[in-house]
């Protein structure tokens, strides 16, 4: 017992002398070229300090002295968790869906345009998940299809002035063409290699679109994109239907919102499909896979046009909204963003990933007021995350949850 | 009698190094023939050879008097032909029912596949039990009965079973062969199975095949070989 403390004190006190050496340089050297040292110390101290009666709970936890306030705790807690379990799913879900549709009623601007955010990010990542949690295949180069389909939108729209709603299908199956494209030469590698093809894939997309001047408009983006429009009944002289478009955030948020339950809704049937199950068991073993009778590479190739096509719809909703695109939003970064989102939500869980957007959109919103630390405490958390829930923030339940559930 | 399987003359290759050096086997209707060999003889080469994983340099495969060589590996499950894999190669993050029901992937129609299911449950008491548990999470000797029942699941004519002794404690050892008999006896099912343990195999089977580096070198009745002094030797470690 006495060892196994000396042991985690080392720990704490090697720990903390590494921090030092690694704060000092971040805070004590000026650009002016002049050292100091007590502001880095004053700082060094409260972390020494926060973490030593972190580490004090940890002790007397591990050593049981805190056990009588867990046991008096765990009956209430107990009674909260069964609570929970008896309501229905549906009711969270339904909860879920209301404050949802809410959501914009009570909020302004900025917390709305953050939840557009949220519900793109929610698509793109569940888009990403049949690629890499389901079939198990490392894209890197996702946003490509993103991008495709924001360019699909934003030139026939200003070339042939298509609405927003019949390109929103176009814009899905030229994503899901491309995809099939770009996934039959790579599909056959496996692996680390597969993820540098896609990587290299995802790069070229993105600088044809900012070298193809004449089509894309280069660096410059293209601009003067129509926002969705609808049509509303009017009664001014007489009956008749007015064009109107839809440029406030709310209604965007809408839309964002509709097609973020039509990709849930799609995604889980897809993953408790027959397919879905295929899926799985290449992201297995592609061999065993193989030899049971599953056409491996037609399945793969499903895989990376479904995600495309998600993709694909996010990218046309996203060029509506911005009425503007360019090639900076489709750079490498936005890949690693997507593919974070689904890790660190739990690969193949929906409520994970849709957590990891949420989590990954707003936690950089949350830290702005930390300025320029913004980053750094950002990529903080993310470290700290994975080292408590490596498997992801709600990790797929993959027991008991097909058709035998329903039937006992 | 026409053989159900024929190998003619295989060859492949890893690269430049040749695993297979002409390869000839018959295997007939509701017969256990048993490969038995060395590490590295080819035994598990051959039957990834038969299955379409590995591309062949030369020679012929026929399955029910058809050509399959050269055949994509998923084509062959639903003309009854189907493998239990070295090591097994379960599923390990699917359950067990899961994993059942890959085996019968290819097929639709699903009142026989449930009829199926029964018959593996019946065949395997312990996974019944288990069919909500991750495969990965079950003992060796179970994963190797979910292994062939997986197999099972695709109702094989001709079974390709390869080393399902490995790694396994003796008394699970025997169950599973008994159950081997068994699938053989009841469903009449072809059985072609590889082994290093040469002793039980040459048990189980009634024809055998012994390979060394590539080739064949000994054919006979597994009575014969279980008798032959050098395979005595060799194999059997006397």
């Amino acid at each position: 017992m006495i060892h196994e403390y000396k042991k985690t004190l080392k720990n704490y006190v090697i720990g903390l002398l590494w921090l030092l050496g690694l704060l000092w340089p971040l805070l004590g050297i000026h650009p002016d070229g002049t050292l100091s040292f007590d502001r880095t110390f004053t700082t060094w101290l409260y972390i020494a300090a926060g973490s030593f009666i972190c580490l004090l709970i940890y002790m007397l936890n591990k050593s049981g002295l805190l056990r009588p306030v867990g046991n008096a705790l765990s009956a209430p807690r107990e009674k909260a968790s069964r609570l929970i379990g008896a309501v229905p799913i549906w009711v969270w879900i339904g909860a879920l869906l209301v404050a949802a549709c809410l959501y914009p009623v009570f909020t302004g601007r900025y917390a709305q345009d953050v939840a557009t955010n949220v519900l793109i990010y929610i698509c793109l990542g569940l888009g990403l998940n049949i690629v890499v949690g389901l079939a198990g295949m490392l894209d890197l180069g996702y946003i490509a299809f993103y991008g495709v389909g924001a360019y699909t939108y934003a030139l026939l729209n200003l070339h042939y002035g298509l609405s927003f709603w019949i390109c929103l299908p176009i814009a899905a199956t030229l994503a899901c063409i491309a995809g099939c494209i770009i996934g039959y030469p790579t599909l056959r590698m496996r692996g680390d290699y597969l993820a540098i093809v896609t990587l290299g894939f995802g790069e070229i997309v993105r600088i044809i679109l900012n070298n193809w001047m004449t089509l894309t408009n280069g660096p410059n983006g293209l601009l003067g994109i129509k926002p969705p429009s609808l049509y509303v009944p009017s009664f001014e002289a007489g009956f008749s239907f007015e064009l109107l478009y839809i440029k406030k955030l709310q209604y965007l948020y809408y839309i964002a919102l509709a097609l973020a339950i039509l990709t849930i809704t799609a995604v889980r049937r897809l993953n408790h499909s027959r397919i879905g199950r295929a899926w799985e068991s290449i992201r297995e073993d592609e061999t065993a896979a193989e030899l049971m009778g599953v056409n491996t590479f037609i399945l793969k190739l499903l895989a990376y046009a479904m995600g495309a096509l998600f993709a694909g719809l996010a990218g046309a909703f996203f060029c509506a909204r911005m009425r503007f695109v360019s090639p900076e939003s489709f750079t490498f970064i936005e890949s690693a963003m997507v593919l974070s989102m689904v890790v660190l939500g739990g690969m193949a869980s929906i409520p994970g990933i849709m957590l990891g957007a949420a989590a990954l959109i707003i936690l950089p919103e949350v830290f702005r007021e930390f300025e320029t630390y913004r980053m750094l405490a950002f990529g903080l958390a993310m470290v700290v995350m994975m080292l408590f829930r490596p498997a992801g923030l709600i990790p797929a339940k993959r027991m008991g949850t097909r058709s035998e559930d329903r039937e006992g | 009698m026409e053989p159900i399987l024929q190998l003619n003359d295989i060859v492949t290759s890893y690269g430049r190094i040749q695993a297979l050096k002409g390869i000839s086997i018959q295997v007939f209707p509701g017969e256990i023939v048993a490969m038995i060999g060395a590490n590295g003889a080819g035994k598990s080469t051959t039957l990834m050879a038969i299955c379409g994983v590995l591309p062949i340099d030369r020679g012929e495969i026929y399955f029910k008097g058809q050509a399959i060589q050269g055949m994509p590996p998923e084509k062959l499950p639903p003309m009854g032909l189907c493998q239990v894999p070295e090591g097994r190669r379960i599923f390990p993050r699917l359950t067990v029912d899961e994993n059942l029901a890959l085996g019968a992937f290819y097929r639709h129609d699903t009142e026989e596949i449930e009829k199926d299911l029964d018959t593996v449950y019946g065949l395997f008491p312990i996974l019944k039990d288990r069919r909500r548990q991750h495969g990965g999470t079950l003992s060796g000797g179970e994963q190797q009965m979910l292994a062939i029942g997986r197999a099972l699941m695709s109702r094989p004519q001709v079974l390709l079973l390869d080393e399902p002794s490995l790694g396994l404690a003796p008394l699970v050892v025997q169950k599973i062969f008994d159950i081997i008999n068994d699938i053989n006896r009841t469903q009449s099912t072809t059985i072609l199975l590889v082994e290093q343990n040469a002793n039980l195999a040459l048990q189980t089977a009634q024809r055998g095949y012994v390979l060394e580096t590539g080739r064949i070198i000994m054919e006979d009745r597994a009575e014969t070989l279980m008798h032959n002094p050098e395979i005595r030797k060799a194999y059997l470690g006397e």
